[in-house]
C-alpha cells in the first residue's frame, strides 16, 4: 500500500507496510523489554491474585457431566464394549485369557498370512517385508508385546475411521457443523497426546480400554479432515452425475460422493493407522499394555540393549502398517478378460490353503504355535537378542565418550542453553504479545492479529507462562538448528530427481516412526537430562523441514528453471533467484509442521526430565487432574497454533502474490 | 409468411404442424451474490445498474427459450456466458432465482424433491463435460447405475446397460474399469449412461471438449447417428462454433447472462441480430451454411441444366456457376420448380457483396 503511493521511489529503501508493522511490532517490544524495570508488575506477568482457575472450572464441568449428568453410565459402557473386543482380539492373537477363551492363533499362521497378504497387496517385496517382520518378532521374543499392541490398533484404528468418517461427512452435508467442527480439529489436532490421557482416565480409569478410547479420540481428527476434504474435493460434476442418475441424496453419498473419494479417504485410513500405533505406545502411560509399556520399563530402568530391541520392533510393526495400507490405497481395480476360476477364487484359495497348512504345521510342533520363553535348538539359542552389543556400545559411550560428551553438554547449557533460557523468561508477556500480534498482522491482517493476540493472553492468563516459556525456548532453540541443518539439506537434496526421490523415501519411512522411539538413541548418547531432550526434538522435527524443502525445490516449474538457465545463471543463482523464492511458501509449511512436531515431541520428552509444560502435564496424569491436565493441553495447543496462524497466513499470501496454486 | 413457414420447417425437420415445446423457459433468472431473492421482491425485475450496484452476478439474465420434441438446440457462448448455469438450471440442477422452467407443461422449479428424482430416473439424461465416471464400478455397472437407483431388478438393469454399451459402440470392454478407457471412450459410457433411462430430455455439457480434435469429430458423427436413431430432445452445450453449426437445429447464442440470439444458423450468419453475433459468424465459411433458398429469385425461363434442391445449401452448386453457370432452376422436396438461383447471388455469398 505505501509503495503504490510512491511507485518512482528507489524500490530497496521503500519499506513494505508489512515490514514496517515488523519493525514497528520489534521496536516497541524491545521497548518492553528494556523498560522492564519501571513497567507495573501486571505488565510483565500477569497477577496471580487476577489470573482465573481455569482448572477449577473444567474440573466442575467435568464433574457436572461425568456425576450429575451421569455420563459414567455410558462411559461404563462404551468402556465394557471395547474391553469386551480387546479381549477377543488378544484372545486370538496372544492366548490370554478373555473373550472366547479359544486357544491363540499359532505365531506361524499369522505371519505367514502377513506374509500372504503381502504378497497380495504389493508382491514379493511387501511379502519379504511383512514375513520379516513377523518372524524377527517370534524370533526375538516380542511376540507376545507386539500382539498386544496390534490388537490395540485392530480395535482402535477401525473405531478411529468410522467415528473420523461420520464427522467428515456430517460436516460435509451441513455447513453449520462444518464451521464447527473444523476449528475444533484444529485444537484436537494441536493437542499434545498426554492431553488426551488425562479426560480418558477421568471417564474410563486406567487399562487396556483406557488405552484404545484415547487412542481412538487422538487418531479421529485426521480422518474427520481427511473425509471432509476428500469430499470437498470432488469435481462438481461428480455431485451432478448422481443427481441426473436419480440418486437421493442418501444413494449419492453411499453409491457415488465416498466410493469417488477413496483416494483421499484412503490417505485417512493410512494417517489413522499411523496414529493409532504412535499414540497405543504412549498410552503405555494408562496401563496399555505391549511394546509400548515394556519400552517404557526399560528406558526407565536404563535398559537400552532391550529398548533397543523393542523399538525395531515398534519401527518394524509401523512400516508394515504403514506400507500395507499404502499398498491397498494404491490397489486400482483391473478388469479381467476372462473370468475364470483362478482369477475370482485365486488369493482366496491361496489365503485359505496357507492358513491350513501352518496351522497343521504348528499343530504337529507345539513350537510353532507358540514361542516358548527359551528355545535351545543346539545351534542356535532363541530368543536371539541384540542387547548385548548394544549395552556395550552403551557402555562404550557412557565410558570413554563420557568426557567428551560431558564437556560439549556443559559448554551448549553454560553458553547457549541457559542464557537463551533466561532471555526468554525475562520477557514480559506484552512484550511477546506485541511481537507475535505484529508478526501475525503483517502475514495475515486484523483477524490474524486478534486471533494469535488473544492465543497469547491465554498463555499469560493461564497460570503457566513461565512454564510455556520454557517450552518456546527448547522448541526455539531446537528448531533453528533444525532449520539450519534442514534447509540447505533439503535443498541439496532437490537439485536432481534421484537424489530427491531417495531423500524423500528415507523422509516417508522416519515419519512412520512413533515419536516415543526417537528417545532412544537419543538417551545411548546423552543419558537423561535436558540437552537429549532437545536433541530428541531435533530428531524427529527435522523431517518435515527435508520434506518439504524437497518437495518445494522439485515443484518449481521447469520453465522457469529453463529461463533462469538461458539467462545465464549459475547454480548458487540459479538457488537464490529462482528456487528459494517460489519454494519457501511450501518450505513455510514444513517449517510449521516442525514447530508441531517439536511442541509433541517435547512434551513426550518430558518423560526424561525437563521443567517445561511437559512435566506439569505428567505430574497432572499422575495426580488425575483433568483441569490442570488440559489448561496445560491447551498452553501447548495454543503454541502450536499461534505458530501455524503466522506461518500458513503468510505462506497462502505469498502463493497468491507468486501465483502459485 | 413463406420464410417463417420455411423456417419451422427446417427447425422441425418431422413435424408438420408445431408440438408443444418438449422443454421450455421463460424469465429465468440465475443471480448470484449476498440476498439475490430481494431484487426479484413483488415480481419485480433487476436492471443493469441495480445488479451492479448490489454487486450482484447475473450468471443467467432473464433468458426464454424453447426447445421442440427432438430438436437439437446447441447453446453456444465463451466462458463465462453462463450457458453452464442455464442448462444446470434447465435440468435443475441448481435452483433458479426467478422465471419458469416447463417440462411437457410441468412447473420444474416448483416441483418437489421426490418429483424431481422421479423425473430424472425416467425422462432426463446428462453428459458431463470430464466425464463424472465412476471409477469403482466396471463400465456396464457404470451404465446400469441410473437403473439401479431407480431399484431395477439386477438382471434387467445388466440387459439394458449391455443393450446401450453396444449401442455406443463399446462391445467387449463391459468389464473394464473407466480408468483403462481412453477419453473417448469414456465418454461414449458417459453417453450410454444417460441414455440407459431412455430420457425424453438429453443435456450435454460440453461433451466433447475434453477431446482432442479427431476424436471430437469422431464423437460428434456418433452423436448425429444415436439422435437419428433416437430423437431426443437434446440441449447441447458447446463453445466451439464449429461445433455448434455441426450439430445444431438452432443455436442460442450467450454473452453475460443473455441470450443474444436464437436461431438457425443461417439466419445468425445472414441477419446477426447483435455487432457481438456479428463478429462471432464472420470468420464462418457461408457456402456451408447459407441455403440455395434463402438467394434463390422466381422461377426464371433462363434457367438450365440439373436443378438443385432449395434444402441444399450454396457449396452444392458453387463449383457449376464458377464453372460458368449462369441460372440453375430450384425445386422442393416433391421435385417441382420453386426458383432459380443466379450466378451473381452464389459469388456474393461466396466472396462477400461485390
Amino acid at each position: 500500500m505505501a509503495t503504490a503511493t510512491a511507485p518512482a521511489a528507489a524500490p530497496a529503501l521503500v519499506l513494505s507496510r508489512p515490514r514496517l508493522i515488523v519493525l514497528a511490532a520489534l521496536l516497541l517490544a524491545l521497548a518492553l523489554l528494556l523498560l522492564r524495570p519501571m513497567l507495573p508488575d501486571g505488565l510483565v506477568r500477569w497477577p496471580a491474585a487476577l489470573t482465573p482457575d481455569f482448572a477449577a472450572w473444567i474440573n466442575g464441568v467435568f464433574y457436572f457431566v461425568q456425576e450429575d449428568l451421569g455420563l459414567t453410565v455410558v462411559t461404563r459402557a462404551v468402556a465394557t464394549l471395547v474391553e469386551w473386543l480387546l479381549d477377543v482380539v488378544r484372545n486370538l492373537l496372544t492366548g490370554e485369557r478373555g473373550g472366547f477363551n479359544v486357544e491363540p492363533v499359532p505365531w506361524l499362521t499369522v505371519a505367514a498370512l502377513v506374509t500372504a497378504l503381502g504378497a497380495y497387496l504389493g508382491g514379493l517385496r511387501l511379502a519379504v517385508l511383512g514375513g520379516g517382520t513377523f518372524l524377527y518378532l517370534a524370533l526375538f521374543g516380542q511376540w507376545k508385546d507386539a500382539m498386544l499392541t496390534l490388537s490395540l490398533v485392530l480395535v482402535a484404528a477401525p473405531a478411529a475411521v468410522l467415528l473420523g468418517l461420520l464427522l467428515g461427512v456430517a460436516a460435509y452435508k451441513r455447513a453449520w457443523f462444518e464451521s464447527l467442527l473444523i476449528p475444533l480439529l484444529n485444537l484436537f489436532q494441536s493437542l499434545p497426546h498426554f492431553a488426551y490421557l488425562i479426560p480418558v482416565v477421568v471417564f474410563f480409569g486406567i487399562g487396556q480400554h483406557a488405552g484404545a478410547i484415547a487412542t481412538v479420540m487422538f487418531a479421529a481428527p485426521p480422518m474427520a479432515r481427511m473425509t471432509l476434504l476428500g469430499l470437498k474435493g470432488l469435481a462438481p460434476s461428480v455431485h451432478e452425475a448422481a443427481l441426473m442418475s436419480g440418486c437421493t441424496p442418501r444413494q449419492s453419498l453411499r453409491h457415488v460422493e465416498v466410493p469417488t473419494a477413496r483416494d483421499a479417504l484412503m490417505v485417512g485410513v493410512n494417517q489413522v493407522i499411523m496414529q493409532c500405533l504412535a499414540m497405543v505406545v504412549i498410552a503405555s502411560f494408562i496401563g496399555a499394555s505391549g511394546l509400548g509399556y515394556k519400552l517404557l520399563l526399560r528406558l526407565q530402568s536404563l535398559k537400552i540393549g532391550q529398548a533397543f530391541e523393542l523399538g525395531v520392533s515398534i519401527v518394524l510393526l509401523a512400516i508394515v502398517l504403514d506400507r500395507f495400507s499404502r499398498a491397498y490405497a494404491a490397489k486400482k481395480p483391473v478388469h479381467a478378460d476372462r473370468v475364470t476360476f483362478r482369477t475370482r477364487w485365486g488369493w482366496p484359495l491361496i489365503m485359505a490353503g496357507v492358513l491350513l497348512l501352518t496351522w497343521g504345521l504348528a499343530a504337529l510342533w507345539p513350537v510353532l504355535w507358540e514361542m516358548p520363553r527359551h528355545l535351545d535348538l543346539g545351534f542356535v539359542r532363541l530368543p536371539l537378542t541384540l542387547a548385548p552389543p548394544i549395552d556395550a556400545l552403551v557402555d562404550w559411550i557412557t565410558t570413554d565418550l563420557f568426557n567428551a560428551l560431558q564437556a560439549f553438554r556443559g559448554w551448549l547449557l553454560l553458553t547457549v542453553l541457559i542464557p537463551m533460557r533466561e532471555a526468554y523468561l525475562a520477557l514480559p508477556w506484552t512484550a511477546v504479545l506485541v511481537l507475535l500480534a505484529g508478526l501475525a498482522f503483517a502475514a495475515g491482517g486484523v483477524r490474524s492479529a486478534l486471533l494469535v493476540a488473544g492465543f497469547v493472553l491465554f498463555l499469560a492468563l493461564s497460570g503457566w507462562w513461565d512454564r510455556a516459556m520454557i517450552t518456546a525456548y527448547m522448541v526455539s532453540f531446537a528448531d533453528l538448528v533444525v532449520i539450519a541443518v534442514g534447509l540447505p539439506l533439503g535443498l541439496w537434496l532437490g537439485q536432481s530427481a534421484r537424489r530427491a526421490g531417495a531423500g524423500l523415501a528415507v523422509c516417508d519411512t522416519l515419519q512412520t516412526f512413533p515419536s516415543f522411539v526417537y528417545l532412544i538413541p537419543v538417551i545411548m548418547l546423552f543419558q537423561v537430562n535436558d540437552v537429549s531432550a532437545i536433541a530428541a526434538v531435533m530428531v524427529y522435527a527435522i523431517i518435515p523441514v527435508v520434506r518439504y524443502t524437497i518437495e518445494g525445490v522439485r515443484a518449481v516449474p521447469s520453465t522457469l528453471e529453463e529461463a533462469a538457465l538461458m539467462s545465464g545463471a549459475n547454480g548458487l543463482q540459479r538457488l537464490w533467484n529462482v528456487q528459494l523464492p517460489l519454494a519457501l511458501p511450501h518450505i513455510m509449511v514444513g517449517i510449521n509442521q516442525t514447530v508441531m512436531f517439536s511442541l509433541f515431541m517435547v512434551i513426550i520428552a518430558a518423560f526424561i526430565g525437563t521443567q517445561d509444560l511437559g512435566q506439569e502435564m505428567m505430574r497432572a496424569l499422575s495426580d488425575n487432574d483433568v483441569g490442570k491436565g488440559l489448561v496445560l493441553g491447551l498452553c501447548v495447543a495454543v503454541m502450536g497454533l499461534t505458530v501455524d496462524e503466522i506461518a500458513s497466513s503468510w505462506s497462502a499470501r505469498r502463493r497468491r502474490e507468486l501465483g502459485i496454486v | 409468411m413463406a420464410a417463417r413457414a420455411h423456417e419451422i420447417e427446417t427447425a422441425l425437420p418431422r413435424g408438420t404442424a408445431a408440438p408443444p415445446p418438449a422443454l421450455r423457459c421463460e424469465g429465468l433468472w440465475k443471480v448470484f451474490g449476498a440476498d439475490p431473492a430481494t431484487l426479484f421482491r413483488n415480481g419485480g425485475r433487476p436492471d443493469a445498474d441495480a445488479l451492479k450496484a448490489g454487486g450482484y452476478i447475473a450468471a443467467v439474465n432473464d433468458v426464454s427459450i424453447e426447445v421442440a420434441a427432438g430438436e437439437i438446440l446447441i447453446v453456444m457462448g465463451l466462458s463465462g456466458s453462463g450457458k453452464s448455469t442455464l442448462i444446470r438450471c434447465l435440468a435443475r440442477l441448481i435452483d433458479s432465482t426467478a422465471g419458469r422452467v416447463e417440462v411437457e407443461g410441468r412447473n420444474l422449479l416448483t416441483m418437489n424433491e421426490k418429483d424431481l428424482i422421479e423425473l430424472r430416473r425416467h425422462k432426463m439424461g446428462m453428459v458431463f463435460q470430464n466425464f463424472a465416471l465412476l471409477p469403482h464400478k466396471t463400465v456396464l455397472d457404470n451404465v446400469a447405475f441410473p437403473l439401479q437407483m431407480r431399484g431395477m431388478g439386477g438382471r434387467e438393469r445388466l440387459k439394458r446397460a449391455r443393450e446401450m454399451v453396444t449401442l455406443v459402440g463399446l462391445e467387449g470392454r463391459e468389464a473394464y474399469f473407466p480408468r483403462e478407457l481412453s477419453g473417448g471412450q469414456q465418454q461414449r459410457v458417459g453417453i450410454a449412461r444417460s441414455l440407459a433411462v431412455e430420457p425424453d430430455i438429453w443435456f450435454l455439457d460440453e461433451p466433447f471438449s475434453a477431446l482432442d480434435p479427431l476424436i471430437r469429430r469422431e464423437m460428434q458423427d456418433e452423436f448425429l447417428r444415436l439422435q437419428r436413431m433416437l430423437h431426443k430432445t437434446i440441449v447441447f452445450i458447446t463453445h466451439d462454433f464449429e461445433e455448434a453449426l455441426r450439430l445444431a437445429d438452432r443455436i442460442v447464442i450467450m454473452r453475460n447472462g443473455r441470450a443474444e440470439q436464437v436461431g438457425r444458423a443461417e439466419e445468425l450468419v445472414l441477419n446477426p441480430a447483435t455487432e457481438y453475433v456479428a463478429r462471432f459468424t464472420r470468420e464462418v465459411p457461408r457456402a456451408r451454411i447459407v441455403t440455395v433458398r434463402s438467394v434463390m429469385d422466381a422461377p426464371d425461363g433462363a434457367a438450365s441444366g440439373r436443378p438443385v434442391p432449395a434444402s441444399a445449401r450454396i457449396e452444392a452448386v458453387a463449383r457449376r456457376m464458377i464453372e460458368g453457370e449462369e441460372t440453375v432452376p430450384v425445386v422442393d422436396e416433391g421435385g417441382a420448380l420453386v426458383g432459380s438461383v443466379r450466378r451473381g447471388r452464389v459469388l456474393d455469398v461466396l466472396f462477400g457483396a461485390a
